[in-house]
């Protein structure tokens, strides 16, 4: 089976090479076959994988493939090959899996779109860069991937290019990744760079990692710390969080596939993948955990507030991969892997759920105008609510065991603070799921008449993928519960993985049980009763103000309106983002914009004239030599040839004796180097 | 110290199958009724030539043959591959361009034929008088092949300029070996080198005979000043000639030069890179700035390709295997994206004349989207622009003129190829970016007007193999260059062990 692991991304690519340039004469029909095609054999191909691996025995689930030197100059080697270990089997079980689904759901949500076939072929060259990030055995594969996937994000956001807001998004998106981009370049070059000046000139991670100890933590420490800022970038954490929201602009599915399930976890992926790297660089791990969960609960209070159906996925998104980085960032790698994991579900399913909603809809996305859905659309409404559970922590849906991971080892590891801040998250991240739960779904329909007669529930195409997910969303959590007194699956089957990681951060599951399983066990289920009950909480608070039969028992002041109200600075603050897009717009983009036009200014007066200047001396040259040729040369004795028009020249020339002036040249420059040879 | 005449037939193999393929060819023709279409003689002299491709890149024999005149090693084998691809191109795009200017002659396709046996026998010499020989092959097929066109007078006017100052380059050529052979008592390349390693001193005749050697085969390469033929050849020529001759005998001119001096005359490499210096300096600095104010696509190609010369020349004269290996990789490369390039103003050509200028190419990216995508391909790597094989050539022929040190010359490199990319990104700013001209469409056609707006270009499936396939090599080059890199180092490291 692993021969075949190139299979798994040059098969979408295949399909984004046939979509790309042949799309547009196939029918529709065909086009999204092929890509669901594509997807269906990357995944079986996948899960063989996956299984295979699952059959070997633990030491030797991290196999190297070596496909060919790309690049070899001297001792540095460039290969393309993958590493194929746990970590990214799990990963592409989760890109090719929730992949299929989401290109399936697309073929019914695109299907009126007249860029059908361009919208599979950026779907699949997405999923194609996805598969080399994490199937990369070195960092220059992992980097084509990064790049990749962040010029698929930007086509994809401005898909529907002619809309102003959505080719803006799509920039946005491009010029903050950039940012992020930047840092992860300087990292890479400072690890390249340190290493070969000790003789290491291999960017495998396997090289790499062996070779660490040359490194001191200094210079370890701005190696991670650069690498993350990248991380910030691609999977919008503060302060390059911004371009997230705005990438909803998109078409539902991509902001499921790319903006939730795949290319934003990335980020938490390179660093599991550089565990080794950050278990050198306590400090790092520091810093990545508390941007983590400031960034959960930062954008989770933003969430509170917000009236559009994917803006608060969106923040709720930035929110949990808060999370993620928080687990990454204390050295809970298996932790921060599954809650990547079932985040994949769940807001997959959840965004999902939503794009069905705004389907039937009629494109509508606000969730003041919507209500009562669920009359109408009930397998929506059945399988968005358990994505809803899932995300509020419910036992037993998948996020429940995931989240509370993280929570545990936060606790667990003495980072009390963080833990509550987690805890404080999981609390509002419950309120505000279940505010969009009972807006858009319970309740009396706040549409409009014409938009009211037309709900329906989306065709089978789009359903079947979302009751899988919802079944995945439930169920997914099962890798996570503790069977084996030595830590949970999840934990048995990554571990070997971050094992560099966790002799030093000390987290792996099995290390937990060793110090006084009784003990810990119970603190574990307090710890576990306190957070299901933050999460009941928030859904308690949520329905109080949102969900009608509970409305009537809510105390006068507890009304959306009356809270506005009363803490009206608050709201504004939080309705409007806490203003850094304004923020950012007033002290970064506007000087950079007066910049340019400076620039510009001088530009246009002073470099376009230096230019200008040159090429119009070149220019002259140009001519002169031209004319050299002509006057001088062919001229010599006629010239009045040559001015009697383009076509009469070829052959008056001919006749006067222009080959006699070729000779001529001919000898005179022979004659030239004889003496200079001679002479010098 | 006569080698012992050593006869060794796999050697010469693949002369042999071209030989025969040529005769065969020629032996068809005469049979073939008056009338009747010579198609088919292309389509044999290309599965013939596919068939000796291969097995010139495997016989490599070591040693030297037939009493050393010929040697058959990785060197002459990558020359061979380059000739060999280069005359399939040309053959396949010709079968196109005869039928359209009406030309049914057998013999165009053996005297291709007998032009690229020509260049082998000059990429596979080990004596000045075998190198001769293979070089008056060449260049007398193609005085006859520039000529094909016998209703075009500027066809003739070619040929006659080319012929005569090939006839006059000859003689000076000829003068050289001729001094050659009166200092060192020899013609053979590795007894010229130990006849000069025991003498240091450099004789003024030979100083004298390097200098007409040098002149002899700048004609060919056309280096600045013995470029001026080149020009109104290439313009008059059948394009697809041009194509060949811009890539298949300046290749050939470089394997002999590298031959005879880098084999033979090691020894006086300070004299003779000097020369060398001056050459390539001035032939970049002039193709490249001249070649801005041309109106004329073939013309500003002849000029692009002297520009080319001038830069390969910059690998060659370094004398380290780094930079050999360059110029072989560069003239690969060189023959795929020059000849693409050529395709696309072959398929542009009328009888009437109307496509010869760049403006014609206006707004091509509309009207045929795909010709202007490989054209653009083929531009930007002329350029030398990544990822094509057009920028790797430049890198590694401009990297080893720094390693040894030649700074100047490699600044002239650089802003040569600045200039150049003024030329090229104009045809792919005409292209993508103009309107097609309406008047052009209209009047240019002449007589035949509009009926024939869009005829020009009719794209053929042999041409869109050539494109294809010229593109394909391009990029690839460009991006996987290591294999063939790695095989022009191997071929030349022979050269610098003594």
């Amino acid at each position: 089976m692993i021969e075949l692991a190139w299979l798994i991304p040059m098969l979408p690519f295949t399909g984004a090479v046939i979509n790309g340039f042949f799309g547009s004469r196939m029918p529709k029909k065909t086009v999204g076959l092929i890509a669901c095609l594509v997807m269906a054999g990357a995944f079986i191909i996948s899960s063989s994988l996956f299984i295979k691996i699952l059959s070997l025995p633990v030491d030797q689930r991290s196999i190297e493939v070596t496909y060919f030197t790309w690049i070899a100059s001297g001792a540095f080697h460039l290969d393309i090959g993958f590493l194929i270990d746990p970590l990214s089997t799990l990963m592409i079980m989760v890109v090719t899996g929730v992949g299929l689904l989401i290109h399936i759901y697309s073929v019914g949500y695109m299907h009126e779109d007249k860029g059908f076939w361009r919208y599979f072929a950026y779907l699949n060259l997405f999923v194609f860069f996805m598969l080399m990030l994490v199937l990369g055995g070195n960092y220059l594969v992992m980097f084509l991937g990064w790049e990749g996937v962040g010029l698929c994000s930007f086509l994809l956001i401005g898909f529907w290019y002619e809309k102003k807001s959505a080719s803006d998004a799509g920039k946005k998106a491009f010029v903050v990744n950039r940012i992020g981009d930047f840092g992860f370049v300087l990292g890479l070059f400072l690890l390249f760079w340190t290493l070969s000046s000790h003789g290491v000139t291999s960017l495998d991670y396997k090289t790499v990692f062996a070779s660490l100890h040359h490194i001191d933590t200094a210079t370890i420490t701005v190696i991670t710390l650069l690498l993350f800022v990248g991380a910030t970038g691609k999977s919008a954490q503060l302060p390059l969080y911004v371009w997230l929201p705005d990438a909803m602009e998109g078409p539902t599915p991509v902001s499921a596939l790319i903006h939730a399930a795949t290319m934003v976890t990335a980020g938490v992926y390179m660093i599991a993948r550089n565990n080794a790297l950050y278990a050198m660089a306590p400090i790092s791990g520091e810093v990545v955990a508390v941007v983590g969960i400031c960034t959960a609960l930062f954008a989770a209070t933003i969430g509170l507030v917000q009236n559009d159906i994917k803006k608060v996925l969106a923040y709720s998104t930035v929110s949990q991969l808060g999370y993620m980085f928080a687990a990454v960032g204390l050295g809970a790698y298996t932790a921060g892997v599954f809650h990547l994991m079932t985040h994949a579900f769940f807001k997959g399913l959840m965004f999902l759920g939503s794009g069905s909603v705004i389907h039937a809809m009629g494109g509508e996305q606000d969730m003041r105008k919507m209500g009562g859905l669920h009359k109408h659309m009930k397998i929506t409404s059945v399988t968005f609510i358990i994505g809803a559970l899932a995300i509020a922590g419910m036992p037993p849906f998948s996020g429940f065991w995931s989240k509370d991971e993280i929570l545990w080892e936060a606790f667990e590891k003495g980072h009390t603070i963080i833990w509550a801040m987690g805890l404080l998250t999981a609390f509002l991240t419950a309120f505000y799921m279940f505010r969009q739960v009972f807006m858009t779904f319970t309740g009396e329909c706040r549409a409009d008449r014409h938009t009211q007669e037309h709900l329906h529930e989306s065709p089978k195409i789009m359903t079947v993928p979302l009751i899988i997910l919802a079944i995945l969303a439930a169920a997914g959590g099962i890798v996570g519960i503790s069977f084996f007194e030595e830590g949970t699956a999840a934990h048995h089957f990554l571990s070997p993985v971050f094992e560099q990681g966790g002799h030093a951060a000390a987290n792996v599951g099995g290390h937990v049980a060793q110090n006084g399983e009784a003990l810990h066990g119970g603190m574990e289920a307090i710890l576990m009763a306190v957070s299901v009950a933050a999460g009941l909480c928030g859904i308690f608070l949520a329905g109080l103000l949102y969900y009608a039969p509970l409305k009537k028992y809510a105390p006068s002041f507890w009304r959306p309106e009356v809270i506005a109200a009363a803490f009206k600075p608050v709201y504004a603050l939080l309705y409007n983002k806490y203003y850094v897009d304004e923020m950012y717009d007033h002290i970064i983009v506007n000087p950079i914009k007066r910049f340019c036009g400076w620039c510009l200014s001088f530009d246009l007066g002073i470099i376009d004239g230096i230019v200008n200047g040159a090429a119009w001396t070149t220019r002259l040259w140009a001519w002169l030599l031209h004319k050299f040729d002509i006057y001088i040369i062919d001229g010599v004795i006629n010239s009045a040839a040559t001015f009697t028009g383009y076509n009469s020249g070829f052959w008056r020339r001919l006749q006067t004796g222009r080959l006699q002036n070729y000779a001529l040249i001919f000898v005179i420059g022979l004659l030239i180097i004889v003496g200079s040879a001679l002479l010098g | 110290m006569l080698e012992t005449l050593n006869i060794n037939l796999t050697a010469i193999l693949p002369e042999i199958l071209l030989t025969a393929l040529a005769l065969c060819v020629m032996a068809l023709d005469l049979i073939m009724r008056r009338g009747a279409s010579r198609l088919v003689l292309g389509y044999l002299s290309i599965i013939g030539l596919l068939i000796i491709l291969p097995v010139s890149c495997v016989s490599v024999i070591d040693g030297a043959f037939y009493g050393g005149m010929v040697k058959a090693d990785g060197f002459s084998a990558y020359f061979n591959a380059i000739f060999i691809i280069a005359a399939i191109f040309t053959i396949l795009i010709s079968m196109d361009y005869l039928k359209r200017v009406n030309i049914n002659k057998g013999e165009y396709y053996y005297i291709v034929l007998f032009a690229t046996l020509g260049m082998m026998v000059m990429a596979a010499s080990n004596d000045l008088v075998n190198l001769y020989v293979g070089l008056e092959l060449m260049a007398l097929s193609f005085y006859v092949l520039v000529a094909i066109r016998t209703a075009s007078s500027k066809s003739v006017e070619a040929a006659l300029k080319y012929f005569v100052l090939g006839a006059l380059s000859s003689g000076v050529l000829l003068y050289g070996i001729s001094f050659t052979y009166g200092v060192a008592g020899t013609t053979n390349f590795t007894e010229i080198a130990f006849q000069a390693r025991r003498v240091t001193i450099l004789d003024p005749y030979l100083l004298l005979a390097i200098v007409f050697i040098i002149v002899g085969f700048s004609f060919k390469i056309a280096l600045f000043p013995f470029h001026l033929w080149s020009p109104d050849t290439y313009e008059g020529a059948p394009t697809p000639i041009a194509a060949l001759l811009s890539v298949g005998s300046k290749a050939a001119a470089f394997a002999a030069f590298m031959r005879v001096f880098l084999v033979a005359l090691p020894v006086y490499q300070p004299h003779w890179s000097r020369i060398f210096w001056g050459l390539s300096a001035a032939t970049m600095l002039y193709g490249s700035v001249v070649a801005i104010s041309q109106k004329n696509i073939v013309r500003m190609l002849a000029y692009s390709s002297i520009a080319h010369a001038g830069i390969i020349m910059i690998g060659f004269l370094v004398t380290s295997d780094m930079g050999a290996a360059g110029v072989m990789y560069y003239l690969l490369v060189y023959a795929f994206m020059n000849i693409g390039a050529f395709t696309v103003v072959t398929l542009f050509i009328r009888s009437s004349g109307r496509g010869e200028s760049i403006r014609d190419y206006r707004g091509l990216a509309v009207r045929h989207p795909w010709l202007a995508f490989v054209m653009s391909i083929f531009l930007v790597s002329l350029a030398g622009i990544p990822p094509t094989g057009g920028f790797t050539a430049k890198f590694f022929i401009l990297s080893s003129a720094i390693n040894a040190q030649y700074y100047w010359l490699a600044v002239i490199g650089v802003v040569s190829t600045a200039i150049s990319l003024f030329f090229y990104a104009k045809v792919i700013f005409y292209m993508y970016l103009s309107e097609p001209d309406a008047l052009t469409e209209g009047t240019a056609g002449g007589a035949a007007g509009g009926a024939d707006r869009d005829l020009p270009i009719m794209s053929s499936a042999t041409c869109n193999i050539v494109l294809v396939a010229a593109a394909v090599g391009t990029v690839l080059l460009g991006i996987y260059p290591t294999p063939f890199i790695d095989m022009a180092i191997k071929a030349v490291k022979p050269f610098f062990l003594t």
